[in-house]
């Protein structure tokens, strides 16, 4: 399948006292259309930062860059964020994690909308009313006469987060950016959520890059998944190598740590210590201080992405090789 | 065996403000006890009420009606050594420690200032204990120098553990005390709780939307919706022993490697029933009867207690589970 972006090289640098700390180190991304992919990894790790990266809109003071980055069929310049602007809303849409600061707080729901399909080009009022009843039903939304005329507070949570779903949905993206979209929301909407995403997907042609902590839950809907740490993609493959045969041990550590229903065991796997700050990364392999199979060759180079069975690992001794042992 | 802390009957009633609103019933009439060494764990969707029974139990937030009883005694009338005895048996872990932590003082500062408070110790006796406290929550000595900003939010958590852990406490009550936490760091921080409960005889009121790790701490989990405790379940039978349909919706919820996706969301935008059960209109057993009466608890197959006048069969949480 014709991939819809193509990215190669992303890095992202803040500014720091003693130099630029990186954030995003050699990322490489491919989201076929229609695909969702999951970028997944815990906080500090980078993903939101690559994925506003693909509009332009780093944090203030941090300079993107990328070897190569094409989206449909153009190419583009990550260096240069403002030629990224045209991009957002009518490509990438994104959705975040918190939708009561990404909604006004006096302004109706219904007018919000319309304001938003007329900026993307819509001819008259009217018409962008009509348009908005379509979205808020697309969305998900029950009733979307009656919403049409609420205001964000009057609604629950679950439906503000759907508000914001069709105010990405209006440009007509060709890609969603689902930001930690599902964290806020209760575990009984998570997944209606997932699957609402899902159908959306395949109804609209339209890709998605799901950004989340969980794994979990991305078992449900991504084809994909990348697994990211330190700034850096470790893992990424087919989603049901990835969550059955995991190859990187962060993964593996990841999926065990997770308490699971029906599962009666003492005590949690546990991954020891605490991720890395920005900025007091360690020198070779990032995760090799907390990993057990870790030799003295990863604590001085950095292991480079290979391919084994299917999946890109970036790790010097994958779970599917035999252990070294340490004398 | 008398239990530690219990809720009977309580109710939590906030008044209406502004013209058109109502006032929220949080609580409605909810009994809850915890025996010495137990752990309960308290789950249900926002809103269902849970942190205000923490708060309530806590004797941090008076009820409207019903009873707090800590010891057979109600802590809210004990003045003087008893209500610093209530203040030592049970102690708060919430979810953020950033929050209750004095940004100025340092790690040993912060676990030392319930010992002063209570006298519990001074001099090298407190140095000591206090080492101890550290060494018991994982905590390395050079860390007890910093500030809480400059450790991670496990590590910050774990000050706050230590912090109620220095008065020696019987209880402790943790509200979502691990949600804000990264995963790999959530099952260290659960693991340690396990260990202070069966090592420290520590009973535990454990708060969390997770049912997962509900499930792994806890030997009771108590299920609440809207106000009320709608069943209480062993530990480890929510998957095949849960007998209300709103636990099973939340059982279904969990995520899971293999689980198929709901088709529609029958949730979204439902509201909370008035009268009757007020579970009724998200669940697809209801008739006439849960419209005109609220279920009262009774026992259920798993050995705890539901309130539901059509509590689900195992041929039938089996279909629901699928169906997500």
């Amino acid at each position: 399948m014709a991939s819809l972006l193509e990215l190669r090289g992303l890095s992202v640098r803040f500014p720091g006292p003693d130099g630029p700390r990186i954030a995003v180190d050699d990322v490489d991304l491919s989201i076929p259309t229609g695909s969702i992919l999951a970028l997944v990894g815990e906080s500090g790790c980078g993903k939101s930062v690559t994925a506003s990266a693909l509009v332009g809109l780093c944090p203030q003071g941090a300079t993107a860059d990328a070897t190569s980055y094409r989206f449909g069929s153009s190419q583009l310049r990550m260096a240069d964020a403002k030629s990224l602007a045209p991009l957002r809303g009518k490509e990438i849409g994104f959705v975040f994690q918190d939708p009561e600061a990404a909604l006004d707080p006096v302004e109706s729901v219904g007018s919000q909308l319309v304001e938003t399909i007329l900026a993307h080009g819509a001819t008259s009022r009217s018409l962008a009313r009509e348009r908005a009843l379509v979205l808020l039903r697309e969305a998900g939304i029950p009733d979307p006469e009656q919403r049409f005329r609420m205001v964000a507070h009057e609604l629950s949570g679950g439906l503000r987060q759907r508000v914001t779903l069709a105010l990405a949905l209006a440009g007509d993206p060709k890609l969603l950016v689902a930001d930690e979209a599902t964290t806020a929301l209760d575990p009984t909407l998570r997944l209606g959520l997932v699957a609402h995403l899902d159908s959306l997907r395949r109804s609209r042609g339209m890709a998605v890059l799901f950004v989340t902590h969980d794994l979990g839950l991305v078992a449900h809907a991504a084809d994909a998944i990348a697994v990211m740490y330190c700034g850096r993609i470790v893992e990424y493959g087919p989603r049901d190598q990835v969550l059955t045969r995991p190859e990187h041990p962060y993964t593996q550590g990841l999926l065990e740590s997770a308490p699971s229903l029906g599962n009666r065991r003492d005590r949690l796997p546990t991954i020891q210590g605490v991720v890395p700050q920005l900025g007091a990364f360690p020198p070779g392999c990032r995760f090799a201080p907390r990993c057990d199979r870790a030799t003295e060759g990863c604590r001085s180079s950095m292991p480079e992405s290979r391919r084994i069975g299917g999946v890109d690992v970036a790790c010097f001794h994958p779970t599917s090789e035999p252990e070294v042992q340490v004398a | 065996m008398t239990a530690i802390l219990e809720a009977l009957d309580v109710g939590v009633t906030f008044p209406a403000h502004g013209v058109g609103s109502k006032p929220v019933h949080a609580l409605r009439s909810v009994s809850l006890a915890i025996q010495p060494g137990e752990s309960v764990g308290l789950v249900g969707e926002s809103g269902s009420g849970k942190s205000t029974l923490a708060r309530t139990m806590l004797a941090l937030m008076r009820p409207t009606s019903g009873r707090v009883r800590f010891e057979g005694k109600d802590p809210f009338q004990a003045r003087g050594k008893d209500a610093l005895a209530f203040r030592r048996a049970v102690q708060p872990v919430f979810q953020d420690p950033a929050a209750s932590l004095d940004p100025r003082m340092v790690v040993r500062e912060l676990v030392a200032e319930p010992l002063r408070i209570h006298k519990l110790a001074e001099g090298a006796s407190l140095t000591a204990k206090v080492d101890a406290l550290l060494e018991r929550v994982g905590l390395s000595t050079n860390q007890a120098s910093r500030h809480a900003h400059e450790l991670s939010g496990g590590q910050r958590q774990r000050v706050a553990v230590a912090r109620a852990l220095a008065v020696a406490p019987r209880l402790l009550v943790a509200d979502e005390a691990v949600s804000a936490l990264d995963c790999s760091v959530q099952a260290q921080i659960l693991n340690l709780f396990r260990d202070l409960a069966r090592d420290l005889g520590l009973a535990m009121l454990f708060v969390a939307h997770d049912l997962a790790a509900v499930d792994f701490l806890c030997d009771r989990i108590a299920v609440m919706h809207a106000g009320r405790i709608v069943e209480i379940l062993p530990r480890g039978s929510l998957e095949t022993d849960a007998v209300h349909p709103y636990t099973r919706l939340l059982v279904a919820s969990v995520p899971s490697v293999g689980r198929r996706l709901p088709l529609a969301d029958r949730h979204l935008g439902a509201s909370v029933d008035s009268s009757g059960c007020r579970f009724r209109s998200r669940c697809p057993y209801a008739t006439e009867v849960c419209a005109s009466t609220e279920p009262s608890l009774a026992a259920s197959r798993s050995g705890g207690v539901v309130a539901c006048h059509h509590p689900v069969g195992a041929l039938e949480a089996a279909a629901l589970a699928d169906q997500g």
